[in-house]
């Protein structure tokens, strides 16, 4: 009898550790997809195309015009904020700020902050704020360019990706997403910026983009 | 016999003198854990959970001696808001605190958990004392 139980236990820890190592440690890629043919030394083969952040042109705190070519082979996270505002973007900042240490030695890592209110967060009250928060270099810009273009940037490209409920427009601009991009500026997840747990995850989440390895490495 | 029934009074007294606070005391808790929760919904995404701040953008609320020395200015402060120059901790702060719809009564709940926390310990600060300041409010 105590055999049995004993057997009964043993293969309970196993399966317990089993079901541990078998959880998954790689993430997402949210949007759409399609598939493309291609010839590839005279083989036809099936790719998948994933939804992308599409080119965009604008201007970070040091007054240099940035488009995503600086963002090539660059994990980033993305969020949008403006400098006056006065409920959840602090609580943002504080969290970014963690995300921020974590990585500002970091080369291949940077972060993004879209200000929603470009004709107040001019390129010069942008360098102040940054200044203030603390943050210098390059691994932390925050950009601005036209409300529209940034408007479309958020609810098209990363937010949309992440959720298809647009019940509330312009919503998400608002919530306080952090949102984060890979090398191949596919959205692979999305984080409350306003909750320190959350953001813990996406500092973790990161580290498992890094140990992804490199696009075309397996084609 | 009569040891035990001396020893039992005795007790029966540590226990009413503990279980007893005094009326400003319970008054204080009162006001503290009111203050606590307004804290957490008016003044916690800027000053942060442990009264910090953020960098140079928005100011502690760990500086004791400020604390004390503008106790009369603090219920203004947090109705109406601020605009200009603030020198917290010997650094200059200059970002804009919006102003609070609040109660005088919330308003000094709220001063009491934050005049007690943070390395603050200035008591209650009660609700007629917040009126008065309010009504001189420049």
């Amino acid at each position: 009898m105590s055999r049995l139980i004993l057997a009964i236990g043993v293969i309970l820890l196993w399966s317990a550790c089993k079901f541990n190592s078998t959880t998954s440690n790689s993430l997402p890629i949210y949007g759409n997809r399609q598939a493309v043919t291609r010839v590839v030394n005279g083989q036809t083969v099936i790719d998948t195309l994933y939804q992308t952040i599409p080119p965009f042109k604008l201007v970070n705190q040091y007054g240099d015009s940035i488009s995503n070519n600086d963002l090539n082979g660059k994990i980033y996270v993305a969020d949008f904020f403006f400098t006056s505002c006065p409920s959840i973007c602090p609580v943002m900042q504080r969290n970014m700020l963690n995300v921020y240490n974590t990585y500002k030695n970091t080369p291949d890592v940077k972060i993004l902050s879209y200000t929603i209110d470009p004709k107040y967060d001019s390129v010069k009250v942008l360098k102040k704020y940054a200044d203030k928060l603390g943050v210098t270099g390059n691994m932390w810009w925050f950009i601005q360019g036209k409300k529209d273009d940034t408007y479309r940037l958020a609810e098209k490209s990363y937010l949309v990706a992440v959720s298809q409920d647009t019940t509330v427009p312009g919503g998400y601009v608002h919530q306080g997403y952090f949102v984060l991009v890979d090398k191949q500026k596919r959205v692979r997840g999305s984080y409350d910026g306003t909750n320190a747990q959350q953001v813990s995850q996406l500092i973790d989440d990161v580290k498992t983009l890094k140990a992804e390895p490199a696009p075309g490495a397996n084609q | 016999m009569k040891f035990k029934v001396i020893i039992g009074v005795l007790c029966l007294l540590l226990i009413l003198a503990v279980s007893c606070q005094s009326p400003q005391s319970i008054e204080f808790a009162r006001y503290y854990s009111s203050g606590s929760l307004l804290y957490q919904s008016h003044c916690q995404n800027c000053h942060g959970a442990k009264g910090e701040g953020l960098n140079a953008l928005i100011p502690p609320l760990t500086d004791t001696v400020f604390i004390k020395n503008n106790i009369h200015q603090l219920p203004c402060l947090v109705k109406n808001g601020l605009r200009g120059k603030l020198t917290i901790n010997k650094k200059d702060f200059t970002e804009k605190m919006p102003s609070n719809d609040l109660a005088p009564i919330e308003i000094a709940n709220v001063l009491t958990y934050v005049a007690n926390s943070f390395g603050n310990k200035r008591g209650t600060i009660d609700v007629v004392q917040v009126g008065n300041d309010l009504n001189n409010c420049k």
